[in-house]
């Protein structure tokens, strides 16, 4: 006894300490990490899920080029959305159970992602909401695998209510034109009801539902020209807003009406000279090649250059997104890393990562919260198109920080928005700038 | 082909599927859906007998999955079991209300009338959001069945053990009928209905008593379709999906009711085989593979295998 | 609801109308003459809209002049006619002619499937437009309400055209009076030495132009993505089948029953909008089975 048995007790524990669970606490490494990736492809909305795609190729071939995550290449395998709720469904469960992907990125439609996020769950996959909004699937439920690494509905209703009662304070009638889906129906809640909490006299004249897809805007643009309201709300975006901006640009009710048009950024390219002046737009965070913090920062520039080079436009919204959205996965991976000391950590490592994580994309940088919600500022312009330009710039830019406009964790959108304050238009947490955009 | 060489053929079929099913995991859900898009063309057969196609049957499957969906919104701990009865009841007595005006129709204008029928369904259940989740649909989970609360692999293997053993039990149930007096009065409708009344039963009655278990075939689909699924979505009505139906049940051919499953096999391996070496032409090598079958065996694969037990039970 | 805004709403109703019609007129005449619900219209419809696209975003490109442009849309629908109706007819129905109508039917369904595809393969799944051509022309002011001429005046007055057309031709000439022949009793039309045959198929080629006339005319305002042609058909199915399969006026008041049914819907009860035309069909072909105007036919013991 006594020296060799404690150096032999010793040994045993060390032994048992290499065997125990913490060790064990350890995937793989894989030879490379799939992602599924979701996105539009075909229809309408494509114009919004292409250039997305578009993204992550180019940021996934520059990181694995780097070396990926410590040496891991990224394979990402594309799902289109535009096949529809049920057929998507059976794709993602494909990938997850054939193919045994263990990290998703879904998805563009708030449809979708409220079918998706309890289906992620079940499977135990990394579910990142990279572009989708409506606050219901993070609010309804808690979620261990599912995170959004941007807004969501409400931040970006309410900073869009607070830039609209900024700008034009006394304006009396109001209508809106959203696409009949989860996101069309729940961004008009959220803005209906922050609305009336801020401007309880204002008079609603119509609320338009057409169907997410609709070719044809003319009967809705007649009844609105009919009804004239002085400022009309549409949430619509992709193919859906192009036409809708056009047929009203054909018919002048872009002139008659103030538009507000949240989504609008994504657009504006395409839409070239039927942008008029003066219409509220937003780009979902703040997400503009000419962001007046950001436009000549490093990274930033030579990605927007990069992503020009191959797509022969600027970078959209959609293109933001999917940059946050790898590199919230990128600094997820890394920080569980850390956190297992080195070694390849397991799907549940990596969500607890993600909880709390900070990373940026190429804009401001974006916090996760507890309950997996993103806090990404949003920012507001009016459109302007200078002489000679091809199409129309956002202007008296207004930067709006999500601690303000977001939904307190544990609390549901449609009741706390009804608390907002008139005092919260005049926050000097609001930033404006006004020579910015040109 | 002899009964009982029927008989071995789908109970070999059956163990296969199982056994394929429990030997890949992933291969469960497709399996189901295999076996549900069957029942619904199982459902469009029983039509074809009394000579009738409708391009509408899938609202049948719609209303059974959404009566599931609605049942678990207003009900979370409700059962599988009681689930599916329900879903299926309901589609049976949407089908008798139904029936009872859609078989005064014959021929096109009885296609034309579910047809319009199963738009209407299609269209408002799109378009009341706050009542039937609109576009996005309606989400189902996972319900206790049988009392037993599963995890998912446990729930997908008795699914598909309990999807079979329904399969094989209606499909035998209806070959039956097929065989009993209102199914050969159900033949009767389609080769001379007044022939029919001269011998003093009520066409009307016969093609509605077949409607009502074509009705019940399909909810049955939709509601497996809904349990496995997870998701209901007004597309389940859409015309395109009783289009697929119909379009099963002429792969698999008429003659025989295992026919519908053999067509349902063939059109999901076809979309699978798409999916993974062909992305984007599935429509095509379908709408290939349909004029083929209609132009060298329009008895479909069944008829192929001469499952029809009498000669004249095969199309002209 | 007031009178302007009833007037309005037979404005827009008018214009929905007129590509309804369009669509609709080639399904039912293709219906009376042949006996076959062709399934494959609605890539009648799809196929003129992108070709039409096509050939208007060349022209544009080219500076062409606006009623060559207005031309070009015509050509894409004659040339997208000629080519898939021959494809259809010739390839296809001739070989099943014979067969159980359920078979005929479902090999036009067949048809429709692989067009699906074949226009996703050559035109992408983004969305084509040639909204030039409604810019070209300017708008007309109704009622302190701007439209756009080519909705309000250019579409319904090609519809209009387009049955006035129709109906002389088969009222008036030779071939024509020989189609109305055949639609009436194909065995009797050939007994009096008519090539029925022939006659079939020059009528399913002027239906597959009609429909394609149709797509051609919407490609201007609409997007065309892949599926457009998945929705025109059952709605123009719900056209033939109110009016009565092969009824050629039937179908001109049937579209403009529901064009203007539908827009006043938009107007009063937004949320069933797209139900109009389904409940309407069932409302009618519940009370007249074979739909409005079809007349009495003898019942075959």
């Amino acid at each position: 006894m006594g020296l060799r048995s404690l150096l032999g007790a010793c040994a045993l524990s060390m032994l048992a300490l290499a065997g125990s669970p913490l060790a064990l606490a350890q995937a793989d490494k894989p030879a490379e990490l799939k992602i599924g990736i979701t996105t539009f492809v075909t229809g309408p909305a494509s114009v919004f899920g292409v250039p997305g795609k578009a993204a992550a190729e180019l940021w996934i071939e520059e990181f694995n080029a780097a070396g990926g995550i410590n040496g891991v290449k990224l394979a990402p395998i594309y799902l289109d959305e535009g096949l529809g709720g049920d057929n998507l469904l059976s794709e993602y469960r494909r990938l997850v159970q054939e193919q045994g992907v263990k990290v998703m990125l879904a998805s563009i439609s708030s449809g979708n992602c409220n079918i998706i996020a309890p289906v992620a769950e079940d499977l135990k996959v990394l579910n990142i909401l990279w572009d989708c909004s409506t606050e219901k699937v993070l609010e309804d439920r808690r979620y261990k695998y599912v995170f959004r690494t941007q807004a969501n509905a409400t931040t970006e209703m309410v900073a869009t209510v607070l830039y609209l009662l900024r700008t034009k304070p006394d304006f009396k009638t109001i209508a809106v034109v959203n696409q009949d889906y989860a996101w069309g129906r729940d961004s008009w809640e959220i803005f209906r009801n922050t609305l009336l909490a801020l401007k309880p006299d204002v008079k609603i004249v119509a609320e338009l539902f057409p169907k997410f897809g609709a070719p044809d805007y003319s009967t809705e643009i007649s009844r609105l020209s009919a009804l004239k309201p002085d400022v009309i709300l549409s949430t619509a975006w992709g193919g859906d807003l192009d036409t809708f901006v056009r047929q009203a640009s054909q018919r002048g009710l872009i002139k008659k009406s103030t538009m507000v048009l949240p989504l609008v950024e994504s657009s504006l390219e395409r839409l070239g000279t039927a942008v008029p002046d003066g219409v509220i737009g937003g780009m979902r965070g703040d997400h503009y090649y000419l962001h007046p913090e950001y436009k000549d920062d490093a990274r930033h520039k030579a990605f927007v250059q990069k992503f020009r080079a191959k797509t022969k436009a600027y970078p959209i919204y959609p293109v933001y997104h999917m940059v946050q959205a790898l590199e919230a996965l990128a600094a997820g991976y890394d920080k569980a890393i850390k956190a297992n000391k080195g070694k390849w950590p397991t799907t549940e490592q990596v969500t607890d990562a993600m909880r709390g994580l900070e990373f940026r994309g190429l804009t401001r940088p974006v916090r996760i919260r507890e309950d997996g919600q993103g806090l990404e500022d949003q920012m507001l312009g009016v459109t302007r198109t200078l002489p000679g330009q091809p199409f129309a710039t956002l202007t008296n830019l207004t930067l709006v920080p999500a601690s303000l406009v977001t939904t307190p964790v544990g609390q549901r959108s449609p009741e706390w928005v009804k608390t907002v304050k008139p005092d919260l238009l005049k926050s000097p947490a609001i930033k404006t700038f006004p020579d910015a955009g040109n | 082909m002899s009964p009982s060489m029927i008989r071995i053929l789908v109970t070999l079929g059956a163990l296969a599927m199982v056994g394929l099913g429990l030997a890949l995991p992933w291969l469960k859900t497709p399996a189901i859906f295999v076996l549900s898009y069957g029942l619904a063309a199982l459902g469009v057969v029983v039509m074809l007998r009394g000579g009738q196609i409708s391009f509408g049957h899938a609202m049948y499957a719609c209303i059974a999955g959404y009566t599931v969906a609605f049942i678990q919104r207003a009900h979370p701990e409700t059962d599988g079991v009681v689930l599916v009865i329900a879903g299926v009841a309901a589609a049976t007595v949407a089908g008798g209300l139904i029936g009872v005006f859609v078989v005064r129709y014959r021929a096109i204008f009885f296609g034309m009338l579910n047809l319009a029928l199963s738009m209407v369904l299609f269209s408002l259940l799109a378009k009341l959001y706050e009542f039937s989740g609109g576009t996005d649909g309606l989400r189902i989970s996972r319900p206790p069945l049988a009392g037993v609360t599963l995890e998912r692999d446990g729930f997908e293997s008795v699914l598909l053990v309990a999807s079979v053993a329904i399969a094989m039990f209606l499909g035998w149930l209806v070959q039956r009928y097929f065989r009993s007096a209102a199914g050969e009065a159900l033949a009767g409708v389609k080769t001379n209905e007044a022939r029919l009344e001269y011998l003093g039963l009520s066409a009307q009655r016969v093609l509605w008593f077949g409607y009502v278990i074509s009705a019940a075939l399909v909810g049955m689909s939709g509601a497996l379709f809904a349990l496995v699924q997870g998701l209901v979505t007004p597309e389940m009505g859409y015309w395109l999906r009783s289009g697929e139906f119909v379009f099963i049940a002429i792969l698999g051919g008429s003659v025989h009711a295992f026919g519908a499953f053999l067509g349902a096999v063939l059109f999901e391996l076809i979309k699978l085989t798409a999916a993974a070496y062909l992305t984007g032409v599935w429509q095509m090598l379908l709408g290939i593979t349909l004029i083929a079958v209609i132009l060298v065996a329009p008895t479909g694969i069944a008829g192929l295998l001469r499952m029809g037990t009498r000669p004249t039970e095969a199309h002209r | 609801m007031t009178f302007d805004l009833l007037l309005l709403a037979l404005a827009d109703g008018f214009s929905y109308a007129g590509l309804l019609f369009l669509v609709a007129l080639g399904l039912t005449l293709i219906f009376g003459v042949m006996g076959i619900v062709n399934v494959a219209h609605g890539s009648f419809y799809a196929f003129g809209g992108y070709t039409a696209a096509t050939i208007a975003l060349w022209l544009v490109e080219r500076q062409a002049p606006t009623f060559v442009l207005l031309g070009g849309l015509l050509v894409a629908a004659v040339v997208v006619g000629v080519i898939l109706g021959t494809a259809v007819e010739a390839g296809l129905l001739r070989r099943v002619q014979d067969k159980d109508p359920i078979l005929q039917l479902l090999v036009t369904f067949a048809a429709f499937m692989i067009f699906e595809d074949l226009q996703r393969l050559i035109w992408g799944a983004q969305p084509q437009t040639a909204a030039e051509i409604v810019d070209r022309l300017g708008n007309v002011e109704l009622f302190d309400v701007t439209y756009t001429v080519y909705q309000v005046i250019l579409i319904p007055a090609v519809a209009a055209i387009a049955y006035l057309l129709l109906r002389g031709f088969l009222r008036r000439t030779r071939i024509g009076k020989q189609i109305v022949a055949v639609t009436h009793s194909r065995e009797v039309a050939t007994a009096l030495g008519i090539n029925a045959r022939r006659i079939g198929w020059l009528t399913f080629l002027i239906g597959a132009v009609l429909g394609a006339l149709g797509g051609a005319l919407a490609a201007p305002i609409t997007s065309l993505v892949p599926g457009v042609g998945t929705d025109m058909i059952v709605l123009s199915f719900s056209v033939v089948a109110t009016a009565g399969l092969g009824q050629i006026t039937g179908a001109l008041i049937t579209a403009l029953m529901i064009g203007v049914a539908r827009s006043i819907a938009v107007y009063t009860m937004p949320e069933l909008e797209v139900v109009v035309p389904y409940l309407i069909m069932v409302v009618v072909l519940l009370i007249r089975p074979s739909g409005l105007f079809t007349v009495a036919q003898a019942r075959r013991i």
